[in-house]
């Protein structure tokens, strides 16, 4: 059976200086449609280069990545753009909304992209809005809305251009606990209703709200299963709590 | 597919910087103003000597002769050029001496000394077009110098509408004056030419037989003869047989010089359009640098920027769409500058076209001179401050285009 996403044997080498990082050390991950899974570890653990190849930002020194049956690893930039444009939907720490750009402009983008026609692409935009609520938000611009929901117009926009992957990276690390835990409500939803969503974070409390926890540690997997096994959330060596992510 | 939006992007970042804009387009600004200018200027001049020279008749030939420089073929005798018109009657039609002083003008107790007189004979005056061949003056009053007057030397005269007014009233005909102590009757008013009418003006001026002139100027030869050739196009044809007949009578090409109308404006407007050119070149530098300052601001856009490209290529931007945003956005901005610039060129060009042909107008007698851009200069200024963004915008875009998603989405 093919998996949505899957990753063989992937190695990502970067060469700082005279030292050379394994930031991805032999990483084979499968994930199926309609998953929620989170991707823990703590800072250079290699999450967020996980993170990265998942979300067709990069690829991999070695091995090899399957997104629905294709493979993306060697694909060039434009190539890329493509997948990620179709395939997959992104939701950042910094919600990453564009501020000159209305609310509804904001989630027509990747649509934009998409090179679909103007009606279509207002259509379906405020159908994404619905779906978090703020459709009567959509002439605002993103400074006008609070932090809480403009995460939610950049949920919208990633759900906007009805992707395969929902791809969020520490969705909550600029929230505070109740709208972070809203938030995640919100993506919980998203799975219930059929959405395949992938969530990085450094911080278990979050982590679990998944279904299934992939642990990195040193680029390699240390922990890959239910969430609500206790093994889940045993930190070998470092408790792993309020670390900044840095690549 | 994005050119809708990346043009209102462009518009309304431009308007939220209005300084910013403003200074990154000074460089377009200036650069299409002056070329619009430039441009205006000499379409004003090209213009006016188009008017001046369909004034005077394409027909025109001036000839000069002044020998070889040793005295002893300065003889050259008006019968003999008259001679020369009547064996050629398919491409001459006359000519006329055209000898000019500027004597003392009485009438009474009133005196001018800076009146214009021209010697010539009743070829100066076409009788088609009711007007002299050299400035084209029409008659307002009486006639022109017949063949009789001039053939029998009459001390007769024919009157410029300054010295009508100030030495007559107005009723001048059949009125007496004293030129250098002559008595000579006026037989005819010109018409006004300029709209101020000044000593010394265009309208200050006297025509009266050759060799009265040459007599009151004690010369006893022509130097310079005004011919007219049957029409414009034989005109060169009409040269020609000028130039061997004067060949034959110097035996030296140095010694007279033939020049028809269509030749002198040609000269005009040929020198007219090198010195234009060289203008225009010197206004496209500034364009240039304005372009520099729109690829510089791009830049900096782009840095200030990066994250928003990291987005969008995060959101499925490819390379094209990145740079086709930015392209469009430098192709704005100059294409505002370069609409900014026409106004002004165009306010420019009004204003000292207007101060210029005043002066103009009182120098050439009462031609009209007016600085309109014409369209094809303003397409072209608009076309080329267009291009000019967009080349100078394609570096940047590129570097935008080419930027890495993940490095752009981390970037602060």
């Amino acid at each position: 059976m093919n998996h949505l996403i899957e990753l063989k044997n992937v190695y990502k080498i970067y060469q700082m200086g005279e030292e050379t990082v394994h930031a991805l050390d032999g990483v084979n991950i499968a994930i199926d449609q309609g998953e929620f899974v989170a991707i823990v570890g703590s800072s250079g653990s290699g999450k967020s280069t996980a993170m990265n190849i998942i979300g067709c930002l990069d690829v991999p020194t070695s091995g090899s990545y399957h997104l629905g049956g294709v493979d993306v690893s060697t694909m060039d930039d434009d190539q890329q753009a493509e997948i990620r444009n179709k395939m997959l939907g992104f939701i950042f720490q910094q919600y990453n909304l564009i501020p000159k750009l209305s609310v509804l402009e904001n989630v027509e983008l990747p649509l934009l992209y998409a090179g679909l026609p103007a009606d279509e692409r207002r259509a379906r935009a405020i159908r994404a809005l619905e779906r978090v609520g703020l459709a009567e938000k959509h002439k605002n611009l993103p400074s006008q809305l609070s932090g809480g929901q403009q995460q939610r117009v950049s949920i919208a926009r990633a759900l906007a251009g009805s992707p395969s992957v929902i791809l969020a990276d520490e969705p909550t690390g600029a929230l505070d606990s109740r709208t972070g835990r809203e938030v995640l409500g919100f993506l919980k939803k998203l799975n219930r209703e059929g959405d395949t969503v992938v969530l990085i974070t450094h911080d278990n409390s979050i982590a679990v709200r998944a279904d299934r926890i992939i642990r990195l540690q040193d680029g390699k997997i240390i922990y890959d299963g239910d969430a609500h096994d206790p093994r889940a959330v045993v930190q070998p060596g470092s408790d792993g709590e309020g670390e900044e992510d840095s690549p | 597919m994005n050119y809708g939006q990346s043009f209102r992007l462009a518009v309304k970042s431009l308007a939220a910087s209005k300084m910013r804009s403003i200074l990154t387009m000074l460089g377009i600004i200036i650069g299409v103003a002056s070329v619009i200018v430039i441009l205006s200027l000499g379409n004003g001049v090209q213009k006016m000597i188009d008017e001046q020279v369909a004034k005077l008749g394409i027909n025109t030939i001036v000839t000069y002769t002044w020998g070889r420089g040793d005295g002893s073929t300065m003889d050259l005798d008006p019968a003999d050029m008259y001679k020369l018109v009547e064996e050629h009657p398919d491409v001459l039609s006359g000519v006329s001496p055209y000898v000019s002083l500027q004597p003392m003008i009485r009438r009474g107790d009133e005196k001018l000394e800076k009146s214009k007189l021209y010697g010539v004979s009743e070829v100066m005056f076409n009788s088609v077009s009711r007007s002299t061949i050299d400035g084209g003056e029409k008659l307002a009053q009486g006639r022109f110098l017949s063949a009789l007057d001039v053939a029998r030397r009459q001390n007769v005269c024919v009157i410029g509408a300054y010295l009508a007014q100030e030495l007559f009233e107005g009723s001048a005909l059949g009125q007496t004056l004293s030129i250098d102590g002559n008595r000579y009757t006026v037989i005819g008013v010109l018409e006004q030419v300029q709209e101020n009418m000044q000593e010394g003006g265009a309208d200050d001026q006297l025509y009266i037989p050759y060799e009265n002139a040459l007599e009151i100027m004690g010369e006893r030869y022509v130097t310079l003869y005004m011919f007219t050739s049957t029409s414009g196009a034989t005109a060169s044809a009409a040269k020609q047989v000028i130039d061997q007949y004067l060949f034959s009578y110097f035996q030296d090409p140095e010694a007279y010089y033939i020049q028809t109308m269509e030749e002198q404006a040609n000269m005009i407007n040929a020198m007219m359009g090198v010195a234009i050119g060289v203008l225009v070149a010197i206004a496209a530098i500034s364009l240039l640098v304005g372009g520099i300052g729109i690829m510089n601001i791009m830049l900096v856009s782009v840095t200030e920027r990066t994250r928003e490209i990291g987005i969008r290529k995060s959101l499925g931007a490819k390379r094209k769409d990145i740079r086709r945003q930015f392209v469009i956005e430098a192709g704005t901005t100059s294409a505002v500058g370069g609409l900014l610039g026409i106004g002004l060129g165009y306010l420019l060009a009004t204003g000292v076209g207007s101060l210029l042909g005043a002066s103009l107008s009182a120098q050439m007698n009462g031609a009209t001179f007016s600085a309109t851009p014409t369209f094809a200069s303003v397409a072209i200024s608009f076309g080329v401050s267009v291009g000019i963004g967009i080349l100078f915008g394609y570096l940047p875009a590129n570097k935008a285009a080419k930027l890495n998603p993940i490095d752009a989405l981390r970037y602060d």
